[in-house]
């Protein structure tokens, strides 16, 4: 089917934010720190601005507590004594002229007598750098299986490890933006989003108001892969904090180097390994150490934390394991939800953690892998067990066919003696990726999704769940079209307004198309009950029916209905951190083809194969584009893009420096699907979305270290550092 | 925001005096427009439209030289048959330029004008001998490019002059190479650049985005004019750090520029120029 939302989009009439009409708006800007910790000593108001012209907010104008409402609520709506990051908002400005709105921003300026900052997340912090807490930290878990001291000394061979991953921009093609206005006492707050009932929460807390009196409603969204999942709500508290000042309309649109610099990017982390295993190369136990950068607020960090953690030991059965984790604060702007969640960065440890093994037991990678990939019946970290029915060795084994992995990795030998000064490798990575909140998460998210059978004969789904680029619009209509056999062109997915739709939960967690989409599913048949048998008749008939209805019972509505439960077979001890982590995982093997010109170290990817068993393809072109963006976007986090740090701000923060993969940038890209049905997802599908962002960064650093004999265990891998790798 | 919108050459050399050299050229707006959202300054000056001078859109190859109008595009160069066979690391220079979206506006004063030590163009150029003639009020005058620079950012033009055009002498060339290293395959600024012509007139290497301006490597070059045999590309780190000063800036570092330097002539000539020995 035509993506429904496709023609708008193409020929640019979609409504973003910033192109609703902008008659009687107010402009807003925003007056942020310039130090990275701090008391605020002075603001001063300068010369030359009509001060009197603008509305003019700080942190007394806020109603209820100065707190943004997430997992905890340690991160002010604005700073009031003390700053803990650079760029954080102080003072908020609106102006019916944008011009004079920033020249206003720039007008002020705040004293900040300094504090000693922390900056590096690596070391541990003195007691004048402590700033939660005993120690700094936000939070910490561990995962433990077997007895791993025990193995770790008996082990023949022991193999370590010290990994590192940088920082990443979201870079959605929309900037962030919110408006917000009152009307007849309702704050209605419209903008760029994945989650209306976070920012929804949010303005509830921080305003003192009544659910009746918040309204969000999302507009068209320009992308957001995470980063519009907790920030958002820091922007629609500053915009209705000045809309409810002044009684105006107020919109708030960050342009690209006030993104990029304010707000949340991927967590660095550095994680260190020691694997035992035998000469064969048999996992016999793994002890995993891994340590996220949370910046200066907890926003997300624990659960990214989480996610990060229960992947760190891949996709492998080993009877011995332990993870420990922590997020650290330091002075830097906060990092938050990125695609992957945590998964992404444990995972690129890990899988180069594999291919050293195998380096140093001098067996294949490829073997290494088939030896140790859970088999149906044997158990994560975490001691779920997998029988699923997926079989992780053949995902591996069509793409090492579908890559022609042993000849070219032969052809490149070749090569590499031949060429004067190219060298090309090939790499593998097996992954895996668990969709929908962890362990009890869903439970208590209590997702809620509404279909009405309208008078006119149309399914309206009610959802919270948004479109943002990913598609969930097509997919939410060809669900209830298949499930109904329903002619889509009856079939609305209405805005997400929390006037309008029950929470059906964030848009995050690889989690609408699975286990929404089978809340949707459950709710169509919902329906379908209170049309008394009717449901079996198809199409036409079904819609003549829901018109008949209507037409008996005038003024009643007709609504389908589902609410998640957790299933019967699914458990999860939050205390331990012991069971099944998620309802399902989706299982991949990403190989990657690199080529190296030893003149300049510049790297390109030259070819790339994606094989992933994910349930059921729900639509082909969609889940390719899934796939095919995600690894884009990891190409990008893998070799390209690299935020320069000062005082925990980000130097680097517009497109010319800050280097994102463009198409030539980008090899051809072999995907291919493998369906194991899962009982817990839309027509058996699983998460997909952020599973991509797993492989190619360890894919491709190992093919590294094939053609080149380097052993780099950092990204982003530029030319400058694989010079110093090769050249020392 | 004031615009100003010449008719003729003429019209626009005297609307730029009166400004007192105040007015800033605008030619395809590819640099001048970059950071205009947060270059509030730049939203209070006078442009001067030279887009629209017809007069200055011109590619002419006389007897001698190869004479280009300030109002041509990259785009039209690498379409130029004439260009392209006689002139070719115009062509390779230019098709390395931002995207198509860029080359089709860009122009080649505009890269000169802008005086950036990464004007992948400026390189070109420079490796051909071209020298670039100035038109004010007051007449013209032709400066040799290599001479032309003579800051960060900073040139011989004076403020109530425009660019007219460049010039390149034609010559019968036996070895021309271009090279442009970015961080990624295309849309990208320069961290090092070469480029290396040999003619009847000597050797020219001249490089970019290791000095506060596009430089000649005279040391090189005349390493090359002596035939001094170089056997690895260290050979001619001596040289080259006369010639040129890397940095260390967001970019890259001043450690992979000047190596990377080295290698990028060094194979040039061990790669394509077999006669050099
Ligand atoms: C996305 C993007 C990618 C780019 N990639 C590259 C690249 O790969 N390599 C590269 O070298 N550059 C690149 N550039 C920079 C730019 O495109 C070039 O420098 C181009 O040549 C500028 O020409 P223009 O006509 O657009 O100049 P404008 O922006 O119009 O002007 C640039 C400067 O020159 C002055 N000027 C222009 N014409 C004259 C004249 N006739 N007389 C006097 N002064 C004049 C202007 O006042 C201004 O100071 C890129 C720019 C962008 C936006």
């Amino acid at each position: 089917m035509l993506r429904v939302e496709a023609r708008s989009k193409l020929t640019g009439r979609e409504v973003f934010i910033d192109d609703l009409p902008a008659e009687d708006i107010w402009w807003a800007g925003t007056v942020r720190s310039s130090l990275p910790r701090g008391r605020i000593r002075d603001i001063h108001f300068g010369s030359g601005i009509d001060w009197s012209s603008l509305i003019v907010v700080d942190h007394r104008d806020i109603p209820g507590p100065n707190e943004v409402q997430m997992i905890e609520r340690d991160m002010p709506v604005l700073a009031a004594d003390v700053v803990r990051h650079v760029h954080e908002p102080i003072v908020l400005l609106a102006h019916p002229s944008r011009r004079i709105v920033r020249q206003a921003v720039q007008a002020i300026s705040v004293t900040i007598d300094p504090d000693e900052p922390m900056l590096d997340f690596r070391h541990p912090p003195t007691p004048q750098q402590i700033q939660y807490g005993s120690d700094n930290v936000f939070k910490k878990l561990k995962i433990e299986k077997g007895t791993v001291d025990e193995a770790l000394a008996a082990a023949p061979i022991v193999v370590e490890g010290e990994y590192e991953t940088g920082a990443q921009e979201h870079v959605y093609i929309e900037p962030q933006g919110m408006q917000a206005q009152v009307e007849n006492d309702v704050l209605v707050v419209k903008g760029s989003m994945q989650c209306p009932y976070y920012i929804q929460h949010a303005l509830m807390h921080a305003l003192n108001r009544n659910e009746k009196q918040v309204r969000v409603i999302q507009t068209a969204t320009g992308g957001g892969f995470g980063g519009k999942e907790d920030y958002p709500s820091i922007i629609a508290l500053h915009a209705a904090l000045l809309a409810i000042k002044g009684n105006r309309p107020v919109r708030l649109i960050y342009d690209r180097q006030e993104d990029m610099a304010a707000t949340t990017k991927r967590h660095p982390a550095l994680i260190r390994h020691r694997t035992g295993v035998d000469h064969h190369g048999r996992l016999l136990v793994q002890d995993i150490d891994v340590l996220l950068d949370g910046g200066a607020y907890v926003t997300l960090s624990p659960v990214v934390l989480s996610r990060s953690i229960i992947h760190a030991a891949g996709p492998y059965h080993c009877e011995n394991v332990r993870i420990q984790g922590r997020v650290v604060l330091t002075n830097s702007v906060p990092f938050g939800a990125f695609r992957g969640f945590g998964a992404p960065q444990s995972q690129f440890a890990n899988e180069r953690q594999i291919d050293r093994i195998a380096h140093e037991l001098n067996i294949d990678p490829v073997q290494i892998r088939k030896i140790n990939l859970i088999k149906d019946g044997q158990t994560t970290a975490t001691n779920q067990v997998i029988n699923d029915g997926a079989d992780r060795i053949q995902v591996l084994d069509r793409a090492i066919d579908l890559a022609e992995y042993h000849d070219r990795k032969k052809a490149h030998e070749v090569f590499n003696v031949q060429h004067p000064t190219l060298r090309r490798g090939i790499g593998v990575a097996s992954f895996f990726h668990g969709a929908g909140f962890t362990g009890s998460g869903e439970v208590q998210l209590a997702s809620q999704i509404h279909i009405h059978g309208r008078p006119d004969g149309i399914l309206e789904v009610r959802s919270s769940n948004v479109e943002m680029g990913q598609g969930a619009l097509t997919v939410f209509t060809q669900i209830v079209a298949e499930r109904m056999a329903y002619d889509q062109d009856y079939i609305v997915i209405v805005a997400a307004d929390t006037s309008v739709v029950p929470n059906s939960g964030p848009t995050v967690a690889s989690r609408t198309s699975m286990i929404v989409g089978k809340l949707l599913e459950q709710a169509c048949d919902d329906l379908s009950r209170q049309l008394n048998g009717e449901s079996n008749t198809d199409g036409t008939a079904l819609k003549d029916a829901i018109i008949r209805w209507h037409h008996i019972r005038p003024d009643q509505e007709l609504i389908g209905k589902a609410q998640y439960n957790m299933p019967p077979d699914i458990h999860w001890n939050d205390l331990t951190y012991e069971g099944d982590a998620y309802s399902a995982f989706a299982w991949s093997t990403h190989i990657a083809e690199v080529e190296i010109d030893l003149r300049t170290f510049v790297i390109r990817v030259i070819n790339f194969t994606a094989v992933q068993e994910i349930g059921k393809v729900l639509n082909e072109t969609l889940a390719r584009g899934q796939i095919q963006g995600g690894i884009t976007q990891a190409i990008g986090w893998a070799l390209l893009e690299q935020c320069h740090w000062n005082n925990g701000s980000m130097q680097n923060n517009n497109l010319s420096d800050y280097v994102i993969p463009t198409c030539p940038d980008v090899p051809p890209i072999a995907v291919e699907f493998l369906e194991s049905p899962t009982p817990h997802g839309a027509q058996g599908a699983k998460g997909i979305g952020e599973l991509p962002m797993n492989g190619p960064a360890p894919a491709i650093l190992n093919a590294i270290a094939q053609a080149t004999g380097a052993d780099p265990r950092s990204i982003p891998l530029t030319p400058e550092q694989l010079m110093e790798t090769l050249l020392t | 925001m004031q615009v100003l919108l010449p008719q003729t050459l003429d019209e626009a050399c005297t609307m730029l005096a009166e400004s007192q050299g105040r007015a800033v050229p605008i030619a395809g707006g590819t640099d001048l427009i970059v950071h205009w959202p947060c270059n509030i300054e730049a939203h209070q000056k006078a442009y001067l439209d030279i887009s629209t001078l017809d007069e200055l859109k011109f590619i002419t190859l006389s007897g001698d030289s190869l004479i280009v109008g300030a109002m041509t595009t990259f785009w039209e160069t690498i379409t130029s048959k004439q260009v392209e066979s006689e002139f070719p690391l115009l062509v390779q220079s230019a098709k390395e330029i931002g995207s198509v979206q860029i080359q089709t506006r860009g122009t080649w004063a505009g890269n000169i004008a802008n005086a950036s030590p990464a004007a992948d163009g400026v390189l070109a150029l420079m490796a051909y001998d071209a020298s670039v003639t100035l038109i004010s009020t007051h007449g013209t005058r032709e400066i040799p490019l290599h001479e032309y620079f003579l800051d960060y950012k900073c040139s011989q033009r004076q403020p109530d002059e425009l660019i007219h055009s460049f010039c390149i002498p034609r010559r019968s060339f036996t070895f021309d190479y271009f090279e442009k290293v970015g961080s990624r395959q295309a849309q990208t600024i320069t961290k090092v650049g070469v480029a290396i012509t040999n003619s009847s007139s000597g050797w020219r290497v001249v490089a970019n985005s290791v000095a506060p301006m596009v430089r000649r490597c005279y040391q090189v070059e005349q390493l090359l004019e002596k035939k001094a045999r170089i056997q690895q590309p260290d050979d001619l780190l001596a040289a080259l750090d006369q010639d040129v000063s890397p940095i260390d800036d967001i970019r890259s570092t001043a450690a992979y520029r000047r190596c990377v330097l080295s290698r990028l002539i060094y194979y040039a000539l061990r790669e394509h120029c077999p006669w050099y020995s």
